[in-house]
């Protein structure tokens, strides 16, 4: 029971990191139909990003507040991260627009191996551990001398997602942006033909999708403490399960699949073995694309003739 | 995206409906002060990417943690040097690139009736026998201008390994480039094919020749049962669901330690023999019963022409397939698959045929592998060998023999030039290793291939079927396929 409730929280913690990269996947799906192979190493990128604004901050100029220092480093690698974003939308995916349809997933495996092989000539190719931020933790309860705690980390990954998500789904559901979306969404040629620039939106959600995993690469950094050049792919791949899982094309969808894939993945590896955590998480991947394409709350894809 | 109408010019629909003053600039001849602007812009973005990522290195401190190295002169340098890239599309190519007014190109597909005017037709029927001569004589080749076996083993080592990728990309072009099924996954047959050769002659002391068919059935088995799952899944889906498996086979091969050796591999695996006559230097030797003088080299040529002879076999036999009904099958399926389904075609049966012929000859080229290295270990087993064979298929245009070829040659053969050319370590100093560069550049390849040349280096189709005279296709024409 201990061990349970304490791989739920460390399973809800992960599984906001996953659900944040997850929406830049769905929405890039939902919006181009590709899937943006690249974004884990964007991912990756704002972690390092991250990581580097955080040792400017307190070595260069010695803020001793860690709050203070989170905050600034997150928007700072928001905006960095975004810039990539829209350059690797803008150089590589829409001079695409109307090529044939596995080009765009071609490019950005290209893009996405530059991108890892970028961090690495550039940064070398060892781990960057962090010094441990904000290590305090909360003891819920004990029993059978296990302690059950929540860390101060745990809740400010889990407080930012709820606040980031509420914030998007704002934009999302209630400003002209969004509307413009999910027009595009909808399609593409009847959205141009009423006014709207489909070129700035899809621009935008690459920009959206960017900002939210500099979020999560941000919050990756302060969890785990750690940073390396290959940590993009497989969380990556993860966070595409659970777009999937969640019906690619929601955004609540990718939130929640997130969390499952968060779940299963500290289960796994807490009751099973931890070795296969990893192939645990491809099988559902397989399992679910090939038996539930349209995940929970996705749409189901209807074939045209 | 809208089906592509087989006449002279159709600009995709999107760039129709959205493009503005499509090369506005290229009718009003070059305009300065904007290529000025737009090429400031794009310095200024060049910036702001390199300011965290370029600009401060993280390094070890002697403290034990992580201090940050300022590095201006590199940043500075990327951005005059995305300037004057950025001056230089301006001024030349008409404004089009980055930060300009004209929002989007239109696309153009043109099709040319007359195959004498379509250049990569006539290259293909040219270049087959080419290269073919220039693969066989290589060796010969090398000798005489190295002047010694010893001296020219790197040339040798380097055309195994160009051929292992040539067969490589003609065995996945089956899978994709005919039958259009995006398998991202590949890798996982060619460790399929190693890791059987390396277990069944590690163990039951089984010879190669014995185990080359063996490696490919049991290949061609993987094909088949993790073709099924993935029957009714298309496009990008497939993709990702063929990557997840690779992935999984990968991670198997790591963790089931007691079978695989885990990640320090299988080592000492046997080495190839002349038909069951060891390669050594004793009695029994290759040399002593051919009445040779011992040489080491003796068994790397002999490697060139089992490579080039697996590679040579598989193009025949695609070739060879395409022309019979499940040749016709796959193409068919590419291009249509409702329409096929509608004929009567099993696509169930034609699909798993693709994988596992597609899958054996991975196969084939996994047990070489094993039987050439001697030791084989997962990490040669990664995504990145298969983003590598598919970029391959892919820049040699999808469903062209002789393009696969070129593109294996390129994407081989390249790095390796790279590595080599000292005057670059003259320019950039002393620490330069080129080889650092290698997949920076491979992925902005695959990048820049997409963007001006997605219908790779080789873009006409040499049809399967004719009817009274020979035309060829342009590659624009032929789908990708849906999965």
């Amino acid at each position: 029971m201990e061990v349970f409730v304490q791989q739920l929280i460390n399973g809800l913690t992960l599984g906001s990191i996953y659900g944040l990269i997850a929406i830049g996947y769905t929405m890039v799906f939902g919006i181009i139909g590709m899937v943006n192979f690249a974004h884990g190493d964007v991912f990756m990128l704002s972690a390092f990003i991250a990581l580097i604004f955080f040792l400017i901050l307190t070595t260069w100029l010695g803020i001793s507040s860690v709050a203070l220092a989170l905050l600034v480093v997150m928007i700072v690698a928001m905006v960095l991260t975004s810039l990539w974003g829209w350059t690797v939308e803008r150089l590589a995916y829409r001079p695409l627009r109307g090529s044939f349809r596995l080009a765009p997933l071609i490019s950005a495996i290209g893009v996405s191996i530059f991108l890892s092989n970028f961090v690495q000539v550039a940064q070398g190719a060892r781990n960057k551990p962090t010094p441990p931020m904000v290590p305090d933790v909360i003891p819920l309860f004990e029993r059978n001398g296990y302690v059950v705690a929540l860390s101060y980390k745990q809740i400010i990954i889990m407080v930012v997602t709820a606040v980031l998500l509420t914030a998007f789904w704002y934009v999302v559901q209630k400003t002209s942006l969004g509307r413009a979306q999910r027009a595009c969404e909808q399609d593409r040629k009847m959205a141009a033909l009423v006014g709207i620039d489909v070129d700035r939106t899809i621009s935008l959600t690459f920009v959206m999708g960017a900002a939210l995993a500099a979020v999560a690469g941000t919050m990756y950094l302060l969890y785990y403490g750690v940073v390396n050049f290959a940590d993009g792919f497989v969380p990556g791949v993860k966070a595409f399960t659970a777009a999937v899982l969640g019906g690619i094309g929601s955004l609540p969808g990718a939130v929640i699949g997130g969390l499952i894939i968060g779940l299963i993945e500290t289960m796994w590896s807490a009751y099973f073995s931890i070795e296969y955590k990893d192939v645990a998480a491809f099988s559902i991947l397989a399992i679910v694309l090939t038996f539930m394409p349209s995940g929970i709350l996705g749409r189901p894809e209807v074939e045209k003739v | 995206m809208s089906a592509v109408h087989p006449t002279s010019v159709a600009p995709t629909s999107d760039a129709a409906l959205t493009g503005g003053d499509v090369s506005a600039a290229g009718r009003r001849g070059v305009d300065l002060a904007g290529t000025l602007r737009s090429a400031v812009m794009a310095a200024l973005l060049m910036f702001g990417l390199a300011v965290p990522i370029l600009l401060l290195r993280t390094e070890q401190g002697p403290g034990g943690g992580l201090i940050l190295i300022p590095r201006w002169n590199l940043v500075l340098v990327c951005c005059g040097l995305v300037f004057l890239a950025r001056l230089a599309i301006g001024l030349l190519g008409g404004d089009q690139g980055l930060f300009s007014r004209a929002r989007t190109r239109k696309a153009t597909i043109t099709v040319s009736a007359d195959p004498a005017k379509q250049s990569g037709f006539r290259f293909a029927a040219v270049a087959t026998p080419l290269f073919v001569g220039a693969a066989v004589a290589f060796p010969l080749i090398v000798y005489l201008l190295k002047g010694g076996l010893a001296e020219s083993r790197y040339w040798i080592d380097l055309g195994i390994l160009i051929l292992t990728y040539v067969m490589l990309g003609w065995g996945l072009n089956i899978v994709v480039g005919l039958a259009g099924l995006l398998d991202l996954g590949y890798v996982a047959f060619y460790a399929v094919g190693a890791y059987s050769y390396a277990l069944l002659s590690t163990t039951f002391g089984l010879s190669f020749w014995i185990c080359l068919p063996l490696a490919g059935i049991l290949a061609a088995f993987w094909g088949i049962l993790l073709g099924f799952p993935v029957l009714r899944l298309r496009g990008d889906y497939l993709a990702i669901v063929t990557l997840a498996f690779g992935e999984i086979i990968r991670l198997v091969l790591i963790n089931w330690v007691d079978v695989t050796g885990g990640g320090a591999g299988i080592s000492s695996i046997p080495r190839v023999t002349f038909f069951g006559i060891p390669f050594t230097a004793g009695e029994e030797g290759f040399a002593a019963r051919f009445g040779l003088e011992f040489n080491p080299m003796q068994r790397v040529v002999f490697l060139y022409y089992l490579i080039l002879v697996l590679a040579l076999i598989t193009n025949l036999v695609t070739i060879r397939l395409r022309r019979l009904p499940i040749g016709r099958a796959w193409e068919a399926l590419r291009e249509d698959e409702i329409a096929c389904r509608s004929l009567g075609i099993n696509t169930t049966n034609t699909k798993l045929t693709a994988f596992a012929i597609g899958a054996m000859f991975g196969g084939f080229a996994g047990s070489f592998f094993a039987t050439r290295q001697g030791f084989i270990s997962p990490e040669s087993f990664n995504f990145l060998e298969s983003a590598t064979i598919l970029a391959i298929v892919v820049l040699g245009g999808m469903g062209s023999q002789v393009g696969v070829a070129v593109a294996a040659i390129a994407m081989v053969a390249g790095p390796e030039l790279l590595r080599n050319l000292g005057f670059l370590r003259a320019v950039f100093g002393e620490g330069f290793d080129p080889n650092e560069y290698r997949l920076l550049l491979f992925g902005l390849a695959m990048v820049a291939m997409m963007v001006w040349r997605p219908r790779g280096l080789i873009s006409v189709r040499e049809p399967s079927v004719v009817f009274r005279e020979r035309k060829s296709i342009s590659g624009s024409l032929v789908k990708e396929g849906h999965g």
